[in-house]
């Protein structure tokens, strides 16, 4: 019969208990839940999930395994895993790892045979929450307590706590289905890419890669003359965790980037993902708010305004930028058709853009990989226009 | 895009007849389709064959043609109703071939047509196999390797390419033979050599294998302007190898991590783009190879399928609807989301439950035929069953089928006994348990309906998870799951203490039936449920969203689980239940769910509130908007007890889904429930033998001498007393199954043997035969009072046939005044005994002028919506307003039909053809017999009977040449009464050619023939005549003993294999015969087509 040695309890007051197959701690954290059918490693080494106990609306998890092939960072940021079913048994040709002993080796605790939808239901019409979960305690009364104590999301620059501790180079493109195996090809790299990590997911590094991007990894708070030190053909700013509001010093970064540019004329193209794009909307001016319970799943549909053209694309994010905050200098470029919040924008001189979703996929669908070829065709156009000036 | 202004009149093509691979999913999206499209504004013309389809109710088009989907009479649609465009995508392959007959033969061009969905080269792209591979190459996918042959040196150059192991496929070949898997040179040769042999045009196809690697299908949908997205993935349990029709399906796909998935994703929008379908939906198979991930790319269906059917009811998201909204123009981010209304229907639905599909099969029916599966669809039918996860959508999908199983195993059926046996008695080392294992291993191995049963008892006997997956190809994450539901039966089984909340919980969550736990604690049901009632273990129902609880639902789609949280909230509105009729099987198919739909619209028009409760993805029925309120679950007592105490209805109807929920009628009335309708006790007074036989002598009806028998000397006594030839059946049986006609005690020996082996605890059924009697089918209804004729049809077979499989004719053309004033009044008299309250079907047998009862139905016939088709009166929703006390004086004033038999003006003449799936079941005879083997029908109607009945032979694929030479072997009681008619057909002009003996009395009798020999009297005989196209026409008669077989048995195969039509029965040989002589006398243009709604009004 099915142990009950976890307990998950959500502020509101709602909880279960279920069992336990992740590592025997307790852990506190925004509860989200994610619609995701696949995908659920790269989910967990998502460090833009630093903060959250993640709540996956699809049953069976666990059915593949793990792999370390699919990893989005070196390790899993995410506070717990929440599920209606884990596998015992997985089966996939790549799997290295069961789930479990992933979860454990990790320190993250899960908790298996909750009605997830009655708790995804309760947060969509609540709003995201905090939770706790244990697998220590299980007197009701304490674990609140221990929850009231816990800080909320708003307002929390957790992108400090999951960036890079010091800059790095990175090489690996994505990895290609081969003839039975996967394998990577490594290519010339002519441009220079320098990436701002506040929490960067691997595939965004692999999809430079891939494009002939020789990449630098730098710390959150690298002063933007240390990253035009750099001498980048571009500038991305990576996704990540928490509240875009609190990460004060990025937002000055880059709006020290784009006043550099202005001031000197030499444009280097910048683009930004998720926190990055909430981050360079802040940076010009724009508003951030909290969504009632955030996008997480991979079946968002956007539009492109300037195309007409809808992507299927990959969500996970709890604040927005406000639409109508943007200046005089910003333009909409992407909307979401569930519930029109602003999924993209772009400065309406420089060769500065940002999404609001994943176009690195992993998982779900790269209906989005398009921008990164807009990025690279931007930093090929203002390369060379940057080396006529230095002629002049 | 905006809706098309160009476009004014849209024709619809259906897709005929229900045939195995092709069923109800049809009249699903079709219905779907008309719907759309007539709310946009659009005039909509249908043209489909089939009456049994609410596709075809005259309300859902502005011109409905039941007509034969042929060219010719598709070409005289169209240029009558002059539509601007053809939409070709939403009536299966029949509507897809059609449309690219019609692209060919120039008449698209012609009149003007467009073909919209999906363009002529898209289809061919997607329709040939060697143009697909082309396409598939050149976007860069893979496809299986594969080369055509002519000689054994190409096939040895091409084997050496693909590598070992391969498959050999002989082209054009019936069923698959010439087939085989091949793992060495030394057997190619071989192999390759018999292939080449057996092809009539000497050519093979010699394939790279992938049997044993695993099965994904993707349900893609793109618009206009390329917006492409992925609307459901769905997992074959059984590996390649066995037809995806034919596989226990998934959904969402278990086994690929994302990057795999990602990739099946990007290569089917590569596939759909390459092939280039529009706007629309298709379905790619993909095959994976478990050790490396390899993939190829199968097949893809440029259009609505069986697959996205499944797909649709799996999510909520209506893909015909939406299929058909592209096709005018609209893009998918112009049309909502039926189901949250908020959002758009461009999106991704995802899902936060499991479905698992269950297909059913009829080998019973199909004696002689190998019930291996394979490559070529065999099953007829499918359930589908949600649960939260797979162990619970399984076990709930195969009680769902209603196979006599409650479950997976733990049910003391078949192999549950074996293995307990087994277990019991026998030591691991002993020989008895070695040879148990070994042929439980080959069942494993084999794809059969029952594997999965057999993989369960594998495990339970010691095997390994691995061991199953490594001999079965199933993936070790399904047989995982599996032996989680066996642990936990073991667990029921072996507990100590009483069970507990937790344990029952639990074994409810993992699908477990009440039965099945009342089976392993040795309990009964009802014990069972009382228990888990007070121990407050009661479903919950959950909603179908289309996004995993995201958004808030509008639509009120339920599946029931064990969870914490109930979403169904109840309202205290007047409701009425409607239970479905299941899976799809021979004898109980879509004319049933056509009763119920219409049942919910006449009930939801009167103001009650619907709920309707059914498990076929293929119908009408279960689609979301068709009741107030739909639960997708199976038709059991437990699940529809369990829906009734939560929804507490003021009354339910369980004669419009066939036998299923009527079997249920007793046990729900004992249950407190009200049946409306007929009462219980009357449905079972018509059921039970003796009651009925006491009721039929009282009243002084007449009907054949019957008797029962449970044994070989009873049956005998029986026999002496009623005289043969007999009609013998085993007791509450199903579409005729196991009846037979018995000529002498040594046949009745040999069934009753067989038969009562069978079912030990029931007798079997012995009635007199009525040889050479006329058989006629009466569809009735009644308030208790009053009685409305809806038709009598005379069957064009003589009774012995099984009714479902015989032609039959509206209005009778051959009963006179007489025989029909006693049918009538007959039925009058049984309405009002047996206090009918709603339809009512008799079936009697006329032997020269005196009037038999043979069978009384108190329920929906299957003829119903053909007799509603022709008639215009639409009796199921009738009947299910007298079920709830409307009286039949009222409604015919507003229905427009007369009390009084015959008075209902009506000109028409309707012809019955039934379908037969001879060709999916190699090996079985074409013989018609009194056990049911059709699959569907299709409806001819005219002015004329001879033209009805040609047009009926049209569409049912017999197309009857006005010219050529017709083959006769008949039986020897059957040629004097051929005589007249054969010369007839001579003076026609048919050459006529016959067998021995039938040639030898023609020609005593002054009617020249040439005679042809017959199989044992060399060659060239009477199979390679036919086999050489000189026989168009095979009429062909003989008694079913087991000694006059052989002959009839290869004749009748080989016309099947060259597509000749066969008639099996003077009678079907008399229509034809007058048939012919109208047409050849007044030719061809007296073939017109006339919509339903002018036939209505025109009378």
């Amino acid at each position: 019969m099915q142990k009950r040695n976890a307990i998950l309890v959500l502020e509101s007051g709602l909880y279960a208990q279920g069992e336990s197959f992740g590592a025997p701690v307790e852990k506190m954290g925004e509860v989200v839940f994610n619609t995701s059918l696949s995908g659920y490693q790269e989910i967990l080494s998502d460090p833009s999930y630093k903060g959250q106990i993640i709540l996956m609306t699809e049953p069976h998890i666990g059915n593949v395994g793990t792999n370390t092939e699919d990893m989005e960072s070196a390790a899993c940021h995410c506070e717990g895993l929440a599920v209606k079913e884990f596998s015992r048994r997985h089966s996939n040709w790549r799997a290295q790892q069961s789930l479990q002993d992933f979860l454990k080796a990790r320190g993250v605790p899960a908790i298996s045979g909750l009605d997830t939808r009655a708790f995804t239901k309760h947060i969509r019409d609540v709003g995201a929450m905090r939770g706790i979960l244990s697998t220590t305690d299980s007197n009701l009364t304490r674990l609140k307590k221990k929850l009231s104590q816990f800080p909320k999301m708003d307002g929390l620059d957790l992108a400090k706590e999951v960036t890079c501790k010091s800059a790095y180079d990175w090489e690996v493109p994505e990895w290609r289905w081969g003839n039975g195996k996967s394998s990577v090809k490594r290519a010339a790299r002519p441009f220079r890419v320098v990436i701002m990590d506040f929490g960067i997911k691997h595939n965004i590094l692999r999809s430079l890669a891939n494009r002939g991007c020789s990449v630098r990894v730098v710390p959150a708070q690298t002063t933007y003359k240390e990253i035009l030190a750099q001498e980048p053909d571009g500038i991305m700013l990576s996704n990540g965790p928490g509240d875009p509001a609190a990460v004060t010093y990025a937002t000055q970064t880059i709006q020290s980037l784009i006043s550099s540019m202005e001031q000197n004329g030499k444009q280097i193209p910048i683009f930004g993902i998720c926190l990055g794009h909430q981050l360079l909307g802040l940076a010009l001016g724009a508003k951030t708010y909290k969504l009632k319970f955030g996008h997480r799943g991979c079946n968002h549909p956007v539009k492109d305004l300037a195309t007409g053209k809808i992507e299927i694309t990959v969500q996970n994010h709890g604040f927005a930028v406000d639409p109508n905050s943007l200046g005089s200098d910003l333009l909409a470029t992407h909307i979401n058709l569930n519930d029109n919040t602003l999924e993209g924008l772009t400065h309406k001189k420089l060769p500065v853009f940002s999404v609001q979703y994943h176009p690195e996929s992993s998982g779900g669908p790269h209906d989005s990989s398009y921008l990164f070829d807009r990025f690279i065709d931007k930093i090929k156009k203002y390369r060379g226009k940057r080396l006529e000036q230095s002629l002049i | 895009m905006p809706k098309r202004t160009d476009i004014k009149t849209i024709l619809i093509i259906g897709s005929g007849p229900i045939v195995i691979g092709q069923a109800c999913e049809f009249d699903y999206s079709g219905t779907q389709a008309l719907r759309a499209l007539k709310s946009e504004g659009f005039r909509v013309v249908l043209i489909n064959s089939n009456p049994a389809t609410i596709m075809t109710d005259p309300e859902l088009a502005d011109a409905t043609y039941v007509e034969p989907l042929s060219l010719e009479f598709l070409e005289k649609v169209i240029e009558r109703e002059k539509p601007e465009a053809i939409l070709p995508t939403l009536g299966g392959q029949t509507a897809l071939n059609l449309a690219v007959e019609l692209a060919e033969k120039g008449i698209l061009k012609k009149y003007g047509v467009e073909l919209i969905g999906a363009k002529l080269d898209s289809i061919q792209k997607a329709e040939d196999r060697k143009l697909f591979k082309e396409t598939m190459i050149k976007a860069g996918l893979e496809v299986p390797k594969s080369g055509i042959a002519y000689n054994l040196n190409e096939a040895e150059e091409i084997a050496k390419n693909i590598g070992f192991p391969l498959i050999i496929r002989a082209s054009f070949t019936l069923g698959g033979s010439g087939s085989s898997i091949i793992y060495s040179r030394e057997e190619f040769i071989d192999a390759a050599t018999r292939a080449l042999d057996l092809s009539p045009i000497k050519e093979i196809l010699i394939e790279e294998s992938v049997l044993g690697w695993k099965e994904y299908e993707l349900e893609v949908m793109r618009d206009s302007f390329d917006n492409c997205v992925i609307i459901c993935s769905i997992e074959n349990f059984d590996p390649m190898g066995v037809h995806t029709g034919d596989s226990i399906t998934v959904a969402p796909a278990q086994t690929l991590t994302d990057k795999e998935y990602q990739r099946l994703r990007d290569m089917a929008f590569v596939c759909i783009r390459a092939i280039g379908v529009e706007t629309g939906g298709s379905n790619i198979q993909f095959a994976v190879n478990p050790k490396d991930g390899r993939v190829v790319v199968i097949e893809m269906n440029p259009r609505v399928s069986r697959s996205s059917a499944l797909a649709s009811k799996a999510t909520g998201f209506p893909i015909a609807k939406i299929a058909a909204k592209l096709a005018i123009g609209y893009r998918l981010d112009e049309i909502s989301n039926d189901i949250t209304r908020k959002t758009p229907a461009c999106f991704e639905p995802t899902i936060d439950y499991c479905v698992v599909k269950v297909p059913r099969f009829a080998f019973e029916k199909f004696a002689g035929t190998d019930q291996t599966l394979n490559t070529q669809m065999k099953s007829v039918g499918e359930v589908m069953a949600i649960g939260r996860t797979f162990k619970e959508a399984l076990q709930k999908a195969i009680r769902g089928l209603e196979i006599g199983r409650d479950g997976l195993g733990a049910d003391g059926k078949a192999e549950v006994k074996e293995v307990e046996e087994v277990l019991k008695n026998k030591t691991k080392n002993s020989a008895a348990f070695k040879d148990f294992l070994e042929s439980l291993k080959k069942k494993i191995r084999t794809p059969t309906s029952e594997r999965i049963f057999s993989i369960k008892a594998g495990l339970q006997v010691g095997l390994t998870a691995e061991e199953v997956s490594a001999l079965s190809s199933v993936d070790p994450w399904f047989v995982e799951q599996i032996a989680e539901i066996l642990e936990l039966e073991n667990q029921l089984r072996t507990r100590k203490k009483p069970l507990s909340r937790e344990l029952i919980k639990q074994a409810k969550q993992y699908g477990f039936s009440d039965k099945q736990i009342a089976y392993c604690t040795g309990t009964q049901e009802l014990k069972v449920r009382d228990l888990r009632k007070k121990l407050g273990v009661l479903p919950t129902y959950k909603v179908v969203d289309t996004c995993a609880g995201e958004f808030p639902a509008v639509t009120p789609y339920f599946y029931s689980t064990y969870e914490e949280e109930d979403e169904g909230e109840v309202s205290d509105e007047k409701k009425i239940m409607i239970l479905g009729g299941g899976p799809n099987r021979i004898g109980q198919g879509i004319e049933f769910d056509y009763c119920c739909v219409h049942a919910v619209m006449a009930l939801s028009q009167l103001g009650y509130r619907t709920i309707m409760v059914n498990c076929n993805p293929e119908t009408v029925s279960t689609d979301y908007d068709i009741s107030d309120r739909l639960y997708f679950e199976p038709l059991t007592f437990e699940d529809v007890m369990n829906i009734i105490e939560k929804e507490k209805p003021w009354g339910a109807i369980v004669q419009f889904g066939g036998q299923t929920p009527l079997n249920l009628t007793l046990s729900l009335a004992n249950a407190g429930v009200k049946v409306l309708g007929t009462t219980p006790d009357s449905i079972d007074l018509s059921e039970d033998r003796q009651r009925f036989g006491a009721l039929l002598k009282r009243l002084k009806i007449s009907h054949p001498p019957y008797g029962n028998a449970r044994s070989v000397p009873q049956a005998k006594q029986v026999a002496k007393k009623i005289g043969y030839p007999l009609m013998v059946r085993p007791s509450y049986v199903l579409g005729g199954r196991g009846m037979q006609i018995v000529y002498d005690e040594g046949m009745l020996t040999d069934y009753v043997a067989q038969a009562v082996m069978a079912s030990p605890e029931r007798p079997i059924l012995i009635d007199r035969f009525l040889d050479s009697a006329k058989e006629v089918d009466v569809d009735a209804l009644s308030d208790g009072k009053d009685l409305y004729i809806g038709g009598i049809m005379e069957h064009v077979e003589h009774a012995g046939v099984h009714s479902g499989d015989s032609a039959c004719i509206l209005p009778p053309q051959t009963l006179s005044k007489k025989v029909i004033a006693e049918i009538v009044k007959t039925t009058r008299l049984l309405a009002q005994k047996l206090k009918i309250k709603g339809l009512l079907n008799i079936q009697y047998a006329i032997q020269g002028t005196k009037v038999f009862i043979l069978e009384v139905n108190p329920r929906a016939s299957r003829t119903i919506p053909f007799v509603s088709k022709a008639s215009g009166v639409p009796l199921a929703k009738i009947a299910a307003q007298l079920m709830v006390g409307k009286l039949i004086e009222d409604l015919a004033k507003s229905y427009g039909f007369s009390l009084k038999y015959g008075e209902t003006k009506n000109n028409n003449i309707a012809v019955k053809e039934a379908v037969l799936p001879w060709a999916s079941f190699p090996g079985s005879d074409v013989l018609l017999t009194p056990e049911m083997r059709s699959t569907g029908e299709v409806m001819g109607i005219d002015k004329e009977f001879a033209l009805s009945f040609y047009k009926s032979q049209a569409a049912s694929g017999n197309k009857i040449p006005l010219s050529g030479n017709i083959l006769f072997s008949l039986k020897d009681q059957d040629k004097a009464e051929a005589l007249p008619m054969a010369k007839a057909l001579n003076q026609m002009g048919f050459k006529l050619t016959a067998t021995d003996g039938t040639s030898k009395y023609f020609c005593k009798h002054g009617l020249a023939v040439d005679k042809v020999k017959k199989i044992a009297e060399g060659r060239p005989h009477v199979v390679d005549l036919v086999g050489n196209k000189e026989v168009q026409i095979l009429v062909n008669t003989s008694t079913p003993t087991r000694s006059s077989r052989a002959d009839g048995y290869e004749i009748r195969r080989a016309a099947l294999r060259h597509h000749v039509p066969i008639f099996t029965t003077l009678s079907a040989l008399r229509a034809l015969q007058e048939s012919l002589s109208i047409l050849i006398k007044g030719g061809a243009s007296r073939l017109t087509v006339r919509s339903l709604q002018d036939f209505y009004t025109k009378n």
